[in-house]
């Protein structure tokens, strides 16, 4: 199993190089013109003209491409050209709440959603069934900016329990760090609890019909052993691969959810710098969430292995 | 105290008192928008020139009546011939760093600005030489008198900030990295995290004028100990946090939201700035149908700025003016030589000068910026008249990057071009003729749309020569008066962007800029 991760480390290589030309190639492509932005309205063509070549954005499309892998293969993903900070710096002032936002979202996602697929699918065409699917509906329904607005209005500015926006860092206290995250966590997990319990609940309802359930039903076992050792285990394997797909779910969400709560993170900054055409970090960016992507798949790909120990590498 | 801070001070038991202790004053406020530049000279961001004003300080700023005063200078003599005007600097001045302000950092930081100020620009050629003759005084040698040098100097539009010299001569199409002034307030660059948090600290070696305060004159005196910017970019969230109380000042709270704060009583919501911010509706005028003035002049015949300032502005009472004029309204140059176009109002009467200017049907391409809610709006109520008007109109939605960029072009619309573009400008920038953008007509030089107009140029060049107020206000009657004949632009009124701030901030005032010296926070 080593070598296969290794194997599939290095299968990033090419994937992150693809990813890379295709951003490059399409910021190089798609219009807008940071030189125009940063002049502004009294400068003359001239003037945005020498900015434009101050930024070296005049230079060819391949001097530039070629200067970006290589300052990348030198662990520079180069300089913001609005607020000429290093990119690498920029992102590391922002991954804290993102991640953050990500973890916290997906524990809660994980221990609401599995518990109930199981349930629902446990008690098959009853009330707590068509509530799990009733509720599975709404989460994919409802847009998470309207969920991150109404939780807003409940509990910030009616109960006033929690605060409407902002972050702590993590490392000034695990409450004050909560307090600020547990309501975009809930906006963000709406959909990806729908989606996890959704499958769950397929997942187990096929298993549960499965001879081996019989089996351990008739030797006597109870049902919380049949539920959660015999059937969520073999149920596992679908289960886990929707929890790494969901990943790019909540890349997604975060930048909706960092924009509705004012959350310093990642998405925010992709926003930021797409608006202004601020290459450097949309591609910095961009590379670093394709990574993580990449990354999370190989872990769902290793934690096959730990659930069904048919799976070899 | 609010219910979830009782909750906070509970759970920590006595520890809470200790934290009250010696609390510093700090100002929580929501910016317009994402501060991500630092140098004044390198952009014209507003959010970056009122970053600039905490930290850096002028020579002469303009006061509440637009009337230039002194500021780091202590004075200035202008030679008899006026040919030489000499600045002094006032004792005690220093950079944040602890160097002394010295002439020799005037004189490189008014060389980097005028390299990129427009108004600087058409100075330049009267200036002979600026010479330091001590690390308090500084001359400039002119070849002509120019009344206008200390306007150039003070104007808030883009204002010259001083700045050491070591870092003036920075080249001025590069960005400065070091944002060291000697303004009242300093930059804390550790605790900047551009798109979401910038902070300035109050400069205990600030020496403020003694004068009250007065428009960006007077004394500058910080009272607050910090002053903390977060970027909230959704309107809703800021309005949350004001009502909350995490934060204490909006500087441009949507204009749909201002009812909703003004129900709070402990939120005020006040104008601080002195001059509204204006409509703008360009043509291009390179090609059809708007490369014909009287298509141009027949569409401003359709025109109602009430329609425009209503779907910005709303129906607050007070909130927009109607201004059928080129120069900024209630300022010495206002007038409306020439403006019946603007008053005609008539969809029909605009039908008929269409048909008469001989509009044969061809396409109109708007761009409207969907990112930029006041502008957008400006944009959806011109493709309104347009279609009324029966004009083939094409209605692009995209974003303002892509706008600036595609405004640039120079191509007719099938090939990429436009044919007309809204913007908004702060009053400040149509005062006066020697920097006011939209009315250049000086072909390819011009801002985008590119009108050429012998005329209009000549008579800014008057204005420029003007030596006494009657005249030069003649030479802005004929100006408005050509203006509305060549009609590169449609002037579409005025809104009011007021501001709101938590009923415990004290020291607000109205200024051309929004600044935060004389405030505090009880």
């Amino acid at each position: 199993m080593f070598a296969y991760a290794v194997r599939r480390v290095l299968a990033t290589i090419p994937v992150m190089a693809i990813v890379a030309l295709f951003v490059f190639s399409l910021l190089y492509i798609a219009p807008g013109d940071p030189a125009a932005v940063i002049a502004g309205d009294q400068a003359t063509p001239q003037d945005v003209e020498r900015i434009r070549a101050s930024l070296g954005l005049d230079r060819p499309f391949l001097v530039r491409f070629g200067e970006w892998v290589w300052n990348i293969l030198n662990g520079n993903m180069g300089v913001s050209i609005f607020t000429n900070l290093p990119v690498t710096t920029m992102i590391q002032q922002r991954i804290e709440p993102t991640l953050s936002l990500m973890v916290l979202t997906l524990c809660l996602a994980v221990s609401i959603a599995v518990p109930m697929g199981v349930i629902a699918a446990w008690k098959q065409g009853s009330w707590i069934d068509r509530a799990v699917m009733g509720f599975a509906v709404l989460g994919f329904s409802v847009p998470v900016f309207v969920v991150g607005y109404v939780l807003a209005y409940i509990f910030a500015l009616e109960l006033d329990w929690l605060p409407v926006q902002g972050y702590t860092a993590f490392r000034e206290g695990f409450f004050p760090w909560l307090e600020n995250l547990i309501l975009p966590a809930i906006a963000l997990g709406g959909v990806y609890i729908a989606l996890i319990a959704r499958i769950t609940r397929a997942t187990m309802l096929e298993v549960l019909q499965q001879d081996y359930i019989r089996t351990a039903r008739a030797k006597g076992a109870g049902q919380r052993s049949i539920l959660f050792l015999h059937a969520l285990k073999n149920a596992a394997v679908p289960i886990v691969t929707v929890i790494g797909i969901g990943v790019a779910l909540l890349i997604g969400g975060a930048v909706v959810t960092e924009s509705v709560f004012a959350i310093p993170g990642l998405g925010r900054l992709t926003v930021d710098a797409i608006l202004r055409r601020d290459y450097p970090v949309i591609q910095g960016v961009v590379l670093l969430f394709s990574f993580v992507y990449v990354l999370v798949n190989l872990l769902i790909d290793l934690l096959y292995t730990l659930f069904d120990p048919r799976i070899r590498y | 105290m609010q219910r979830r801070h009782l909750l906070a001070a509970a759970a920590a038991g006595f520890a809470a008192p200790a934290l009250a202790q010696g609390a510093a004053r700090v100002l929580r406020v929501v910016p317009q928008s994402n501060l991500t530049s630092l140098d004044p000279v390198w952009t014209t961001a507003v959010v970056t020139r009122n970053h600039a004003f905490m930290v850096y300080d002028q020579l002469c700023a303009q006061d509440a009546k637009g009337e230039i005063r002194p500021q780091m200078a202590e004075g200035w003599v202008t030679e008899p011939d006026g040919l030489a005007v000499t600045f002094t600097l006032r004792e005690g001045l220093r950079f944040h760093d602890g160097e002394r302000v010295t002439a020799r950092d005037c004189v490189a930081s008014i060389n980097r600005w005028a390299r990129r100020d427009p108004f600087m620009q058409v100075l330049q050629p009267n200036v002979a030489e600026i010479q330091v003759l001590d690390d308090r005084r500084f001359r400039f040698r002119l070849r002509k008198p120019t009344p206008l040098l200390t306007m150039a100097l003070g104007q808030t539009q883009f204002p010259c900030f001083i700045m050491p010299e070591r870092i003036a001569q920075t080249d001025a199409f590069q960005q400065i990295r070091d944002p060291i002034g000697s303004g009242p307030f300093r930059f804390l660059p550790g605790e900047w995290n551009p798109g979401q948090r910038a902070a300035w600290a109050k400069f205990d070696g600030y020496v403020p004028r003694q004068e009250p305060v007065d428009g960006l004159a007077g004394g500058r005196a910080p009272r607050l100990d910090q002053v903390e910017w977060t970027v909230i970019s959704d309107p809703a969230t800021a309005a949350n946090a004001m009502t909350t109380g995490e934060q204490d000042y909006w500087e441009y709270p949507l204009h749909d939201l201002l009812p909703l704060l003004k129900r709070n009583r402990q939120v005020v919501v006040e104008q601080r700035l002195l001059d509204g911010t204006y409509g703008i509706c360009r043509f291009n005028t390179l090609h059809p149908p708007f490369d014909n003035p009287a298509i141009r002049r027949a569409v401003a015949m359709a025109v109602d700025q009430r329609d425009y300032l209503r779907a910005v502005a709303g129906n607050e009472p007070g909130g927009w003016e109607a201004c059928e004029g080129v120069f900024t309204c209630g300022t010495p140059l206002a007038n409306e030589a020439g403006s019946e176009v603007l008053k005609t109002h008539s969809l029909d009467r605009a039908k008929a000068a269409l048909a008469e200017a001989g509009y044969k049907g061809e396409k109109v391409v708007l761009i409207a910026p969907g990112d930029y809610p006041q502008i957008n709006a400006l944009s959806l109520v011109t493709a309104d008249i347009l279609r009324r008007l029966g004009m083939n109109l094409e209605l692009v939605s995209t974003d303002w990057g892509t706008l600036v960029q595609r405004r640039a072009s120079k191509e007719p619309v099938e090939r990429g071009g436009w044919s007309i573009i809204h913007t908004t400008s702060s009053g400040q920038s149509l005062t006066l003729p020697v920097y006011h953008l939209f009315l250049r007509a000086n072909g390819p030089q011009a801002w985008f749309g590119w009108p050429d107009d012998p005329e209009i140029e000549r008579l800014r060049g008057a204005w420029v020569e003007a030596t006494d107020p009657a005249e030069g206000r003649r030479v802005a009657e004929a100006l408005n008066h050509r203006a509305m004949e060549v009609m590169a632009y449609i002037p579409l009124g005025f809104y009011w962007q007021p501001s709101a701030w938590r009923r415990n901030v004290t020291g607000a005032f109205r200024a051309p800029a929004t600044v935060f010296w004389n405030m505090s926070k009880t």
